[in-house]
């Protein structure tokens, strides 16, 4: 799959504070992973650590459409869509190094992120597990009358799994309000999207159920915004489901545990001349929406904000013994 | 900035990692997110970032050198910065410190516990039936069993209890035979069966004497005013609550294991174990054998509260209905024959106990009280004692002293 | 007390809760124009209508996965799943997510979900459609399982199933809807979590559950002619399981035998079995027997398949066997 694909031209119509806080957000998630990979290497967070370098513009560009009430489930790369919904970061990176104070109470871990209170309805392991999940978010939404929007994000592993057609099926069918965001970042895991995939173009999957669907380039942010939006809309109006197909990359690993040998050295640096991050801020500067002492310190206030969660993880203590048994039921 | 790059974790079961190829080489610069080494790792080579920028000034492991996860590879800093510890031996991470902890720890040698029922031949009973005969005192062996394949359930039991008064005594056990020669073939005989107590005395008397070097010191004891003090007390206390010679005995050499801690020892493992608790056993004989039930802390206890005590332990060693806790561990036992007219006699040390008292009987006898023959009641003792923990200096003084608590009786009462 | 079948109280049951709570909803395959496809949602459409009783495609996986989602959304759903044996493809959901989002998310929010299905064979469906899996499930930390065998438990277990907060799932019997029993009128709720004696007696325990606590009943009755008097206790939820009142049993009657439909190698009667050992050793006066389902697939011809599944027969030589006693 080449680097270029069929991109949407925007014209945002987002004032700058807003253009501004779209940049923070991206490169605070990159930092974050970053630190991350070094705290992982270091051996301070253990399991399993997917990290998201790469793809910042698709989380950033599709949740700043969700208004508060909305909900989000998301596959297990979940760093960043914790990040864009406005998860306490310090609280973040507790639950990587598996604290008590951690947003799972060090629990789940890096694949299960989770704040009910900002409708982030995880981070989910199991591949395509959370697809029926969102469809049964939505019904409810839509029998309680609570007006919600489920944004329901995986990747394009998930569409060959049949939890992904029975939940695109039922969505339809019950006309649930869930935008079905699929992330195509060219592999699932180690296997590259035409081998596991009869059809290549996510987009096209969405047919067979008759639920409208659109591809965007995964490295402009304000292409993901916009199409996003539009599906929110779709979706918000009652008219049902949405499909996106958002073409991205990732820069690392699919895991830290990746020794990334079904993919060339040559097409990821091709993909990293289109860093969404670096793309983002030239186009800012070009237009003049962004100075070198802005930029100086958004660098600056993303790298104390991660070095505090890191202290504050650090700092905060393993969770006790007797939690192990906590939370088995709701009603003992 | 000095910052360490250390062997990393790239995979969540990874212990370690050799260095393939280093990409960078001291004094090179390199700036954060830069591959400055190839690792492997399981047949697979990962990239090592540099996650700050700066100077590489120090390489610390080779290529072709395997090291744990964690463990320093390498320094970054500024061009001139100082170094500390540079010249030292690549510092282990707490990590790799952690990763040998990973390794399995021995497995602790399981206790071994010995305990009679399981060294005897093994007789198949129900848990239930097990716990009632714990409970009742009754020995297993006397009882066959109606279940499957002979077990002993809970209607055997039931059975046996039902019957049990209505039963005569029984046959007194043989006397002990001196050793024969073998006896030749025509010589008419039975065989009986032994109780499981006996067969529990056979094995534990016979590994007595064959393990612990046992040595003998007897001592004569006047008793004359032992007695005295004995017929004062019962006079206070009354006929429910009288103490006996065996009581005082009892008090006796709980005072003096008091002052003469070693002998309240065994030989364990080539120590001396010496124990906190004074439990001394009494000698009791009944018909299936000898049982020797403890009272726990005799030192702690009155001669009152011993007299009950033993009163009530031999009446139920008596009727059968010994309790667990009266099977105490002891650390001493007294040995009393002298109710049947005998002087003196020698007894087998209870292992693994230190020590046995054996008592003869009170009786007048002659003794020279300045150059005079006079009579006096007199009561023999010989403590037999294991020669691995006391020496006979020391059972000869413990025996000093324990007749002068008799001759002094009062210290009984203090 | 008026009789009912064991499918008009678990009808009854549904109907209240759904009068009582507006969040509760029904969704399966076939629950509404078939009317159940063991008849128990019969009705219901035309009360409540087609936004709380639904039915949705064949697809368990997207069944169970959406019950979760809408669960967490707010609302009380109770799928129905048909059988447990396809109930394989929905353990995904049920064991992955349902019952560990609670604990896996540190505790933010439980999962209120109800998943009814049908267990158990004799009807010669084969196989695969045939099968007792509870002790799959009920191996799980973090689900509920009930099984209720009368009328009366299967409307106070379902009642108290919806109401409580985590994931249940509640197995029916396909041979038991037609069973009637005594049902107490007006508003009751049976615990989860509690056994049940349901026959005093104090020579033997029997410990069964759904199916097989009626045929431990009948091989009771039997008994009790032959002048052994057999204690009958009914588990009624497997996990959280109750072993009070088969402890207390064991105590009295020195000894134990379990009923299951299930395979006997790690089944029910593996656990109970176990548990009594543990926690009553000192009573017990002879091994504890366990009667279950016979380890094969089961099949189709009719007299295969009783064969290999347990009747009041195999229970009464099972109970026979640990009274006996050595030839004379």
């Amino acid at each position: 799959m080449e680097a270029s694909t069929v991109a949407k031209l925007t014209g945002s119509g987002l004032d700058k504070k807003t253009l501004l806080r779209f940049l923070h957000q991206m490169l605070l998630m990159r930092k974050f992973e970053d630190k991350a990979a070094e705290l992982y290497a270091r051996g301070k967070i253990a399991g399993f650590l997917h990290l998201y370098n790469g793809q910042e513009a698709s989380a950033v560009g599709a949740i700043s459409t969700l208004a508060e009430h909305d909900l989000l489930t998301t596959h297990y790369r979940d760093h960043g869509y914790a990040i864009a919904r406005g998860m306490d970061l310090n609280r973040c990176m507790a639950e990587l190094l598996g604290k008590a104070t951690g947003v799972a109470k060090g629990r789940g871990g890096s694949m299960h992120f989770f704040d009910a209170t900002v409708g982030m309805l995880g981070g989910w392991a199991i591949v395509a597990g959370h697809m029926p999940l969102a469809v049964g978010l939505g019904f409810a939404s839509n029998y309680l009358g609570k007006g919600q929007v489920v944004l329901c994000i995986f990747g394009d592993g998930a569409t060959n799994n049949g939890y992904f057609h029975e939940a695109l099926n039922m969505a339809k069918l019950w006309k649930v309000p869930v935008v079905f965001l699929c992330e195509n970042n060219l592999y699932g895991m180690g296997t590259a999207v035409h081998r596991a995939s009869a059809t290549t173009e996510m987009v096209r999957k969405a047919a067979p159920y008759d639920i409208p669907a659109e591809r965007v380039d995964g490295m402009d942010v304000l292409a993901v915004r916009e199409a996003t939006q539009r599906a929110v809309d779709h979706a918000r109006r009652g008219d049902g489901p949405y499909f996106l197909e958002v073409v991205t990359y990732r820069f690392r690993g699919h895991s830290m545990a990746d020794p990334i040998l079904y993919r060339d050295k040559a097409e990821v640096e091709e993909w990293k001349q289109r860093d969404p991050i670096v793309i983002f801020r030239q186009r800012l500067e070009q237009e003049g929406l962004l100075s070198a002492q802005e930029m100086e310190r958004i660098e600056r206030e993303t790298d104390e904000l991660v070095a505090e969660a890191v202290r504050f993880a650090e700092e905060s203590p393993d969770p006790p013994l007797t939690d192990l048994y906590e939370d088995i039921y709701a009603n003992p | 900035m000095v910052t360490e790059v250390v062997m990393p974790k790239m995979g969540y079961d990874m212990t370690e990692g050799t260095i393939v190829r280093w990409r960078k080489d001291e004094g090179d610069e390199v700036a954060r997110g830069e591959v400055i080494a190839e690792v492997e790792t399981t047949k697979v080579t990962v990239e090592v970032e540099a996650y700050t920028g700066g100077v590489l000034r120090k390489i610390l492991v080779p290529e072709g050198q395997t090291v744990p996860v964690g463990q320093v590879i390498a320094v970054i800093a500024d061009r001139d910065e100082a170094i500390p510890g540079l010249d030292k031996e690549p510092r282990a991470d707490k990590a790799a410190r952690e990763v040998k902890k990973a390794a399995p720890r021995p497995q602790e040698a399981a206790e071994a516990v010995t305990t009679a029922e399981e060294e005897a031949p093994r007789i198949a009973a129900s848990p239930v039936a097990r716990r009632m005969a714990r409970e009742q005192g009754i020995d297993l062996g006397q009882i066959t069993g109606a279940g499957p394949g002979g077990r002993i359930t809970k209607e055997d039991i039931e059975t046996f209890l039902a019957r049990r008064p209505a039963e005569g005594p029984k046959p007194a056990p043989t006397p002990v035979a001196a050793a024969r020669a073998a006896a030749p073939h025509d010589i008419p005989y039975e065989d009986r069966e032994l109780s499981r107590i006996r067969q529990t005395m056979a094995r534990r008397m016979a590994e007595s004497k064959r393990v612990a070097p046992h040595f003998y010191v007897t001592s004569d004891i006047d008793m004359t005013e032992l007695l005295k003090l004995r017929k004062g007390l019962n006079e206070l206390v009354g006929e429910g609550a009288r103490i006996s010679v065996t009581d005082m005995l009892v008090k006796g050499a709980a005072k003096t294991l008091q002052e003469f801690p070693e002998v309240n020892a065994s030989f364990a493992e080539g120590k001396l174990r010496v124990y906190r608790r004074i439990n001394i056993g009494v000698a009791v004989a009944l018909d299936e054998g000898l049982l020797t039930p403890v009272i726990a802390d005799c030192d702690k206890k009155s001669l009152r509260e011993i007299a009950q005590e033993a009163k009530e332990v031999v009446e139920r060693a008596r009727t059968g209905r010994l309790r667990p806790e009266d099977f105490t561990p002891g650390t001493f036992t007294i040995s009393n024959l002298g109710m049947f007219d005998v002087e003196e006699f020698v007894a087998i040390i209870n292992p693994p106990e230190a020590a046995i008292l054996a008592v003869g009987s009170v009786a007048p006898r002659p003794v020279v009280v300045k150059g005079e023959i006079k009579v006096a009641e007199r009561m023999r003792v010989t403590l037999s004692a294991d020669h691995r923990v006391v020496d006979g200096a020391t059972a000869a003084r413990f025996l000093q002293r324990f007749k002068v608590f008799l001759e002094q009786p009062l210290h009984l009462i203090t | 007390m008026p009789m009912i079948t064991y499918r008009e109280a678990l009808h009854q049951a549904l109907r209240e809760e759904m009068t009582r709570d507006e969040r509760v909803f029904i969704f399966g395959e076939d629950v509404v124009a078939y009317g159940g496809a063991y008849g128990v949602t019969s009705g219901l459409v035309k009360d409540f209508g087609e936004k709380r009783v639904m039915d949705t495609p064949i697809a368990e996986m997207g069944i169970a996965g959406a019950a979760v989602g809408a669960a967490m959304g707010g609302l009380r759903p109770v799928a129905e799943l048909m059988t447990i044996n396809f109930a394989l493809l929905a353990s995904d959901a049920i064991i992955n997510h349902a019952a560990k989002v609670l604990h896996m998310f540190g505790g933010q929010m439980s999962v209120p979900a109800v998943f009814r299905m049908v267990g158990g064979g004799g009807a010669q469906l084969a196989a695969t459609h045939s099968q007792s899996l509870e002790p799959l499930f009920a191996h799980v930390p973090g689900l509920k399982v009930v099984l209720p065998a009368t009328p009366a438990d299967a409307k106070g277990l379902l009642k108290s199933a919806i109401r409580d907060d985590d994931p249940v799932l509640f197995i029916e019997h396909a041979l038991l809807y037609r069973v009637k029993g005594e049902v107490p009128e007006g508003e009751y709720l049976t615990p989860l979590g509690k056994s049940e004696v349901k026959r005093q007696g104090k020579d033997v325990t029997i410990v069964a559950y759904s199916k097989m606590t009626l045929v431990a009943l009948e091989a009771a009755d039997r008994l009790s002619q032959e002048g052994i008097e057999a204690e009958v206790v009914d588990l009624r939820t497997l996990r959280p399981l109750d072993m009070d009142p088969v402890l207390a049993s064991v105590k009295k009657t020195n000894r134990a035998v379990t009923v299951e439909e299930a395979w006997r190698t790690y089944g029910i009667g593996a656990e109970v079995a176990s548990r009594i050992q543990e926690e009553a050793f000192d009573y017990l006066d002879a091994p504890i027997a366990r009667v279950a389902g016979v380890e094969v697939p089961l099949p189709y011809a009719k007299n295969l398949e009783q064969a290999a599944i347990p009747d009041a027969n195999r229970v009464i030589e099972a109970v026979k066997q640990i009274f006996s006693r050595a030839a004379a």
